[in-house]
């Protein structure tokens, strides 16, 4: 790993440095406590009873023979949950159990508790449920004719349309009347889900009108609320604990009926009661990737400048709202924040289908687009005969900018995350080769959205910092899923109280014990939770300082702090003495976008970000000409990360995000047959082994963002976008055919190499983007500063 | 989690116990050596003993005995991991434990055995997932339903034959050694497979395979070639054995054996007929390929394309005469 420092800064002391995670030692040794490890004397396991059909009425639901088993306690339907939730306001749309109808495979129906997990098994399956099967929608395809029985949901619409957009910056038709040349191309990009190690679990107690949830959730804020509104129970009567968690990767954002059916059995029961999923469920569970069909139209000068672009989206949003309507104008929101596009036009669809609820996945809604964008690109470059290197940079974003659709750009390393890995890969210096190619893209990702999920005025991140018996305690919100958000926290206060890291007790994702932060979703917590961290610790170390120099006798500006001191004295000894002087020592730190990050237009909350990442990457295959498998040699990652926190934190993000775009890429797909997913299991779903990993040599590039804290950037998602297409990219440079579908598989080469023998075009790939009737167009007025009031 | 159904468990002190009781409770027992396909399919409901008769400890079924004939006999419970790591067995048939050590992932092959894997059941995507699962694509006949999923006017299951180790035993003309209540008796590999996914042994329930008798090599050589999506873990998309003699660079004879292409292993030694008498060049070795691989019939019922792995039979096969030529 090299980092590449603009700056030379060398007073931090642990900001930046390679260092363990504060949570690796009770990992390593197996003392880390998951939701399934939380054991509660007398605790009751539940079992969900899932729908076996893709779409139907339920007509009847006889717990009876279920009821009467021994062993079982309690069993509940729909009828005991009657009120809807959903994670976004426009999307209340779910039931925690269904009573009048299921729209996937899975839907969950009845919820069992019994004394063991083999006996609310066995009771679930003599519940008797009569189905009334209904026309099952299968693809974005068959969504888009009208229903020959009813649409999936009863709102939205027409028919099982979700949510559509479509709006206009620039002149577009002009752009294309000016460009000197025009091409189309239309991509798929086929859904996958996030296969955390840990499946989901919760588990509940009520004790004196009190409701207490553990669950392996990444936004127990928005659980908090969910619960609150289904039970219409005071959020004060409500703890929701994140527990430690054993991989999200935006499948644990929503709240589960599995959360929301312990919670009421241990209500009824009044025992503590856990469910913990199976694998087959969590596929069901989902919330993962979309299936998005895309149509790119991009006029170019002569000199390969962008003129006009035209962006269409298609997205296969399974049964469900979820975090869909964002995901919508996601697919078209972040083109702009790596080229600069005078004219921009987008038009999205998602539509509902009986399948299992997409939502977000690393990345959210920006794979897709950016694998197509980068192909698309790829191809003109390739049409007007410009390397594809060049034609991106002849088009860069420049930093401190501002885009067509009105998001603010501030610092911006994507001239050197190039740089970095074409000179190191020696990108331009590979020699043309049948079977060898080499794939080069870019991308860029939020630090957090400028806009909470429901509207709200609350700060989106607020700290409590306690010092207390000579020692440090931080409270947050943020909830560490496996990123190392608890690591930034204590890192980030730290630096602030010279000590070091594990110095600091961090208490994360509890509603009951700290303050607000929205959850860890959108990149959002280095940059969010690490500012407020940041506030809460300066003032801390301002107190600590201060109290110290009345004991030194000298002005707090000569008061060190660092290496465990504060002046003279220890941190223990001047944290006991700014108690004895204050009583317990409390400080408090918030952090709020700004408002002039976005526009104001209708859907423009969906984009704006107080800073963007930006990454790099070259990948380096072998493909054999005869069989399409590939054979990956080498990944070159560079991502501008701001600043560091922890570079061994950063470094292992860039390669997990390395890693899943891979497998991605190549292998993983949530397939469907007869409204039925395909292959519910981790040895039939298919993701990368480590056999399947090539070498990833990362780069990290400082820009030092004015606003992160200490200048961090996000590294969770956006080292993922760039790599999905580098990997066609270089299939195409090995052996001369397209395939515009991911993931790519050897079949799939295999088939444009077929087609090219047969002297066809040489690609894989949707042959058309289907007609839609999207909204009209609205075209927004050009960015105006005096009256941005996002 | 997925849990395991509530069974007896018995833990004879001898194979003559072990068949004694098997018998007794016939097809409402299963034997079970290391566990590793058997488990995972009694938790998915694919397979429901009410007694599971465990062998993995008997020390009878633990040994690799070299032979007066020069061959070998490799008990039953001998785990994958043992036969990749017996040198003895490496230099006498390369091609079967190259298909050992291609078997799953390390840990499994640890625990997974030498006759396990020739009784490994049968696979396929509309069968290999949990009761539920089943229930909600609707049951096929090889359990609880009556029609074949995949090929809905086959009148037998074509489930695929996964074994990688059975084709490699079979290019070396192998034979197993199967007790049951009338003794015990020795078969050739070959017959103990049959066209069909879901009776695909032709072993009788009472019977307990309890060892594999590997003849002398002599001056054959062998290969195993395993096409599968990842380089650990999964079953094979096609295999490919082949056992080979040389005179020089000239092929005296050849045998093929293809699997994972169809509900058992087949025998297509008829096509390496051209190689006979010659030596090993690109467009006999791509004739005897496209012959060898005709009787392949792979369907929609595994990862890919069956056309794909169609092609890609042809291609092992020729991967594989290739590389049985060239063991040392």
């Amino acid at each position: 790993m090299t980092t590449v420092a603009n700056d030379r800064n060398t007073d931090l002391r642990v900001i930046g440095k390679s260092l363990p995670r504060v949570d690796a030692v009770g990992k390593l040794i197996g003392l880390t406590a998951y939701a399934d490890d939380i054991e509660l004397p007398g605790t009751l396991f539940c079992k969900l009873l899932r729908s076996h059909h893709p779409h139907a009425r339920v007509l009847s639901i006889d717990t009876s023979a279920a009821l009467a088993m021994e062993g079982v306690v309690a069993v509940i339907t729909g009828v005991d949950l009657p009120i809807k939730y959903g994670i976004m306001p426009t999307s209340q749309d779910e039931h925690a159990l269904e009573n009048e109808k299921v729209r996937f495979v899975g839907d969950p129906v009845a919820a069992v508790a019994a004394v063991d997990e083999e006996t609310a098994l066995a009771a679930c399956r003599v519940i008797e449920v009569v189905y009334e099967p209904l026309e099952a929608i299968e693809s974005i395809e068959h969504a888009l004719l009208p229903p020959t029985d009813e649409p999936i949901h009863d709102y939205a619409g027409p028919g099982n349309i979700h949510r559509m957009g479509a709006l206009e910056f620039g002149e577009v038709d002009e752009g294309f009347a000016k460009s000197s040349f025009i091409r189309e191309d239309v991509f798929f990009y086929e859904g996958n889900t996030h296969l955390p190690m840990e499946q989901h679990s919760a588990i509940a107690t009520y004790v004196g009108d009190q409701l207490t949830l553990w669950s392996s959730t990444q936004n127990p804020h928005y659980v908090h609320r969910a619960l609150s509104r289904v039970f219409d129970m005071p959020m004060g009567h409500i703890r929701v604990v994140a527990a430690p968690h054993g991989g999200g990767f935006g499948g644990k954002s929503d709240p589960f009926s599995h959360e929301m059916a312990v919670s009421k059995l241990a209500m009824i029961t009044g025992r503590p009661v856990k469910c913990t999923l199976t694998r087959e469920e969590v596929f069901y569970v989902h919330r993962g990737r979309h299936p998005v069909l895309m149509w790119v139209r991009t006029g170019v000068s002569q000199d390969g400048k962008i003129l006009a672009m035209h962006f269409r989206t298609a997205l296969d949003g399974g049964a469900y709202g979820s975090y869909g309507p964002a995901s919508m104008l996601y697919t078209g929101a972040l083109q702009t924040t790596t080229y600069n596009i005078p004219a921009y036009r987008f038009e999205g669809v998602r539509v509902f289908t009986n399948k299992a609820p997409c939502g977000p996945k690393r990345g959210h809604g920006t794979p897709q687009p950016r694998f197509a964008l980068e192909l698309h690109l790829d191809k003109i470059a390739e049409s007007i005969g410009l390397d594809p290197v060049e034609l991106r940079r002849r088009n860069y974003v420049k930093p401190y900018s501002r885009t067509i659709n009105h998001l603010r750009i501030t610092s911006c390393g994507i001239e050197e995350v190039t740089d970095q890995v074409i000179n190191a890969s020696r990108y331009h210096e590979r020699k043309k080769q049948l079977g060898h190619g080499m794939g080069f893209a870019v991308s860029s990702y939020m630090c957090g959205a400028g806009l909470p999920i429901y509207w709200n005025k609350l700060p989106h991140s607020e700290c409590i910092i306690q010092v207390n018996r000579g020692g440090v305690s931080l409270y947050c919100g943020a909830t560490d899923i496996g990123q190392g958000s608890d690591t930034v926290l204590a890192t980030v206060a730290a630096e602030q109280l010279g000590l070091w890291p594990t110095d600091i007790r961090i208490v994360s994702g509890d509603t009951g014990l700290t303050p607000v932060d929205l959850g860890s979703y959108s990149s959002r917590v280095t940059f969010m939770a690490g500012n407020a961290a940041l506030q809460a610790a300066k003032e801390m170390r301002d107190i600590l300082v201060e109290v110290v120099a009345e004991k030194m006798e000298c002005s707090p500006g000569d008061v060190m702090v660092g290496e465990g001191k504060i002046g003279e004295l220890s941190f223990e000894d001047a944290a006991l003495l700014a108690q004895e002087r204050l009583g317990v020592l409390t400080t408090r730190g918030s952090y709020t976008p700004p408002r002039d990050i976005g526009g104001k237009y209708k859907a423009a909350g969906v984009g704006p970000s107080p800073a963007y990442s930006y990454s790099a990457a070259v990948v380096d295959l072998n493909a054999d000409p005869y069989s399409g498998e590939i054979r990956l040699n080498k990944v070159w990652i560079a991502h501008d990360i701001g600043r560091s926190i922890n570079s061994l934190a950063v470094k292992g993000q860039v390669e997990g995000g390395v890693y899943m775009g891979l497998s991605e890429a190549m292998m993983e797909g949530q397939l469907y047959r007869n409204g039925l997913h395909k292959q519910p299991s981790m040895l039939d779903y298919k993701s990368f082994t480590f056999l399947e990993m090539p070498e990833v040599e990362t780069f990290l590039v400082d820009t030092v963002d004015l606003e992160g804290p200490y200048g961090a950037k996000e590294a969770g998602q956006g080292p993922l976008l760039p790599v999905i297409p580098a990997v066609v990219s270089a299939v195409y440079d090995a052996l001369g055919v397209w395939v515009d579908e991911v993931p790519i598989t050897p079949d799939k080469i295999m088939r444009a190499l077929d087609a090219r023998a047969k002297g066809r075009e040489g690609r894989y790939g949707p042959k058309k983007f289907p007609q839609i009737s999207y909204p009209p167009i609205v075209k927004v007025p050009p960015f105006d500063a005096t009256s941005s009031a996002f | 989690m997925l849990r395991l159904p509530r069974f007896s468990y018995l833990r004879p002190g001898s194979v003559a116990e072990a068949a004694q009781v098997l018998s007794e409770y016939g097809s409402r027992a299963m034997v079970m050596a290391g566990g590793t396909d058997l488990l995972p399919k009694m938790k998915r409901g694919q397979i429901e003993p009410e007694v599971v008769i465990s062998l993995g400890h008997l020390d009878e079924l633990r040994q690799i005995r070299a032979v007066s004939d020069g061959g070998f006999e490799i008990g039953a419970c001998v785990t994958l991991a043992e036969v990749v790591s017996s040198s003895e067995l490496r230099a006498a048939y390369p091609g079967y434990v190259r298909a050992a050590a291609l078997v799953s992932s390390p840990a499994l092959r640890n625990a997974g055995t030498i006759g396990g894997n020739l009784c490994v059941d049968t696979r396929c995507n509309y069968y290999d997932e949990s009761y539920e699962w089943r229930k909600a694509l609707g049951f096929c006949m090889k359990k609880d339903g009556d029609i074949c999923r995949v090929a809905p006017a086959s009148a037998t299951c074509r489930a695929i034959a996964s074994s990688d180790t059975a084709p490699a035993a079979m290019s070396m003309q192998a034979t197993v050694v199967l007790v049951g209540p009338k003794g015990m008796r020795e078969v050739p590999v070959a017959s103990l497979y049959q066209d069909d996914g879901q009776f695909y042994m032709t072993k009788a329930a009472d019977e307990i395979l309890v060892s594999l008798r590997m003849p002398d090599p002599g001056r054959w050589k062998s290969s195993y070639v395993k096409v599968r999506n990842r380089g650990s873990i999964d079953f094979p998309l096609a295999g490919v054995a082949v056992a080979l003699q040389l005179s020089g660079p000239v092929v005296d004879d050849c045998r093929i054996i293809i699997t994972a292409v169809g509900p058992q292993p087949l025998d297509v030694s008829h096509a390496a007929q051209p190689l006979l008498g010659n030596r090993i060049d690109d467009t006999i070795l791509e004739e005897v390929a496209a012959e060898a691989a005709k009787p392949a019939r792979p369907l929609d019922n595994a990862d890919l394309s069956y056309v794909w792995r169609k092609r890609m039979t042809r291609r092992a096969i020729e991967q594989a005469v290739r590389e049985a030529a060239e063991v040392a």
